[in-house]
């Protein structure tokens, strides 16, 4: 390893999602101001799917979100942004690729496996392997990072980026890695707005298959209600916990991308002179907020410290209204802005 | 969620080492970004997880102790790993690694192939061979 030392000025912004984050803060590096909200309603990334035959540690996968990556493909397509996209077999030629990439002055995007990144608290660093992080320098055997979820950027040993680049599982990382290639200059971000913003409201009001978009929600509460009786009270309890974790915690999403959605509307209702979203925003928000009572209750649960009204019944009613209002909204939303 | 109601419930999860950011809503109506410690009912979720994990880790360490299990099947709890990811990693196929579980085929493994074990599951080849009393 030859390579000198190189760090690129980076405007390193923190984040309440990792995609997103990394949308936000490489794009304001190329020059396009997009928020994080923004970059979320651009890349139409709020969705809903519960499925039970996809698991992770024989627990069902709840996300709260369309496909980890997807947000920046669809951000991309509809801001007309040309990504470099590669992946990698060999380690080694991933981290020369990523030297290169950084001598030609850009920062890169990549995915990470939470797992082997040394710097995150070790309570968070299960395998999960979409975690994006950009890398913007390099010094003696350390890599400059900036963790979108972290206030502060940090740094790497270029081994164990090199470990986090390359882990296996659902889904392997590959070393993949990514940056823009051409970045418009006068990208038309109220065509893209409007454009991500029809398609959340039509993919969550309209997707077919009783798991995907609002109504998943009901199927994930039919489920439920009968948690108990299906699993038993100490499997149940997991699977109630592993749910809570879906919704606040790991990178699916959950409940903060319900307000992240908000701040996108407001933003929307701005840009695209709308003020009727602004309305859809409180509405969105009253919509957070519920899905925050589901999970605070589901936690005393979960904790068995529950009071005796809070049962899996009425977890599951909770859930229900919670997707009869959520299908409402997005019905109307997609009415509204098509 | 308003400003002011963005949970503060600090148990630690996040070592003091940063606050996360929550979107909400403040006095003038708009979203913003706000620090956060934490929130129980997540504090709870993750501690489940953690116990589940502790758990299968000791009862593989006493597995180990009495001779149910090689040191591998520790190892490989620590780094929460199943057969069949390890085997990912090992570039070989879950059954393998099974084999290796039991106490007499992993007695039996060349020094090339404990190595290659101790890198995936970041340990020495002494740890390797070990668990804690």
């Amino acid at each position: 390893m030859t390579a000198s030392d190189r760090i690129i000025p980076f405007d390193h912004q923190q984040s309440a999602h990792c995609e997103t984050g990394v949308i936000s803060n490489l794009m304001r590096f190329h020059g396009m101001k997009v928020s994080e909200p923004l970059a979320l309603g651009i890349g139409s990334g709020l969705f809903y799917s519960h499925m039970p035959f996809l698991k992770v540690n024989g627990l069902p996968v709840t996300s709260y979100r369309i496909l980890p990556g997807h947000i920046f493909k669809r951000f991309s397509n509809n801001t007309g942004v040309r990504m470099e996209r590669r992946k990698f077999r060999d380690p080694l030629a991933a981290m020369a690729e990523l030297d290169r990439v950084l001598d030609r002055g850009l920062p890169v995007g990549m995915l990470t496996s939470v797992f082997y990144l040394p710097y995150l608290p070790k309570a968070f660093r299960f395998h999960f392997n979409a975690h994006n992080i950009v890398v913007f320098g390099r010094e003696g055997d350390e890599y400059h990072v900036s963790d979108p979820v972290m206030d502060a950027t940090t740094r790497i040993h270029r081994t164990a980026l090199m470990r986090a680049r390359f882990a296996k599982g659902m889904p392997n990382t590959s070393g993949r890695m990514y940056y823009p290639e051409k970045v418009p200059a006068g990208a038309d971000l109220r065509r893209a707005a409007a454009k991500g913003l029809r398609r959340t409201a039509r993919d969550m009001s309209t997707t077919p298959l009783p798991m995907f978009g609002s109504k998943g929600i009901a199927f994930l509460a039919a489920r439920l209600r009968n948690y108990e009786r299906d699993l038993g009270p100490a499997k149940a309890r997991l699977a109630l916990g592993n749910l809570i974790r879906m919704q606040e915690e790991i990178g699916t999403g959950g409940a903060g991308f319900r307000f992240m959605f908000g701040a996108f509307l407001q933003e929307s209702a701005t840009i695209l002179d709308r003020p009727d979203l602004r309305e859809f925003a409180e509405r969105m928000t009253t919509i957070g907020d519920q899905w925050r009572d589901f999970a605070y209750e589901a936690g005393r649960l979960c904790k068995d410290r529950a009071e005796a009204h809070i049962t899996y019944g009425s977890l599951a009613d909770k859930l229900t209204d919670i997707g009869r209002q959520e299908q409402r909204f997005f019905k109307e939303l997609a009415k509204a802005v098509r | 969620m308003k400003k002011e109601e963005v949970p503060q419930d600090d148990a630690r999860m996040l070592e003091g080492k940063f606050k996360v950011v929550k979107y909400a809503i403040n006095e003038k109506g708009e979203y913003e970004k706000v620090p956060s410690v934490g929130w129980e009912p997540e504090n709870v979720a993750l501690e489940q997880a953690w116990d589940v994990i502790n758990e299968r880790v000791e009862q593989a360490r006493q597995d180990v102790i009495a001779g149910r299990s090689s040191p591998l099947a520790y190892h490989m709890e620590k780094n929460m790993m199943d057969p069949a990811l390890l085997a990912q990693h090992m570039g070989s196929g879950a059954r393998r690694i099974r084999k290796h579980l039991r106490p007499k085929d992993f007695a039996r493994l060349d020094e090339h192939t404990l190595q290659r074990y101790a890198e995936v599951l970041q340990v020495t080849v002494d740890q390797l061979k070990r668990v804690p009393e």
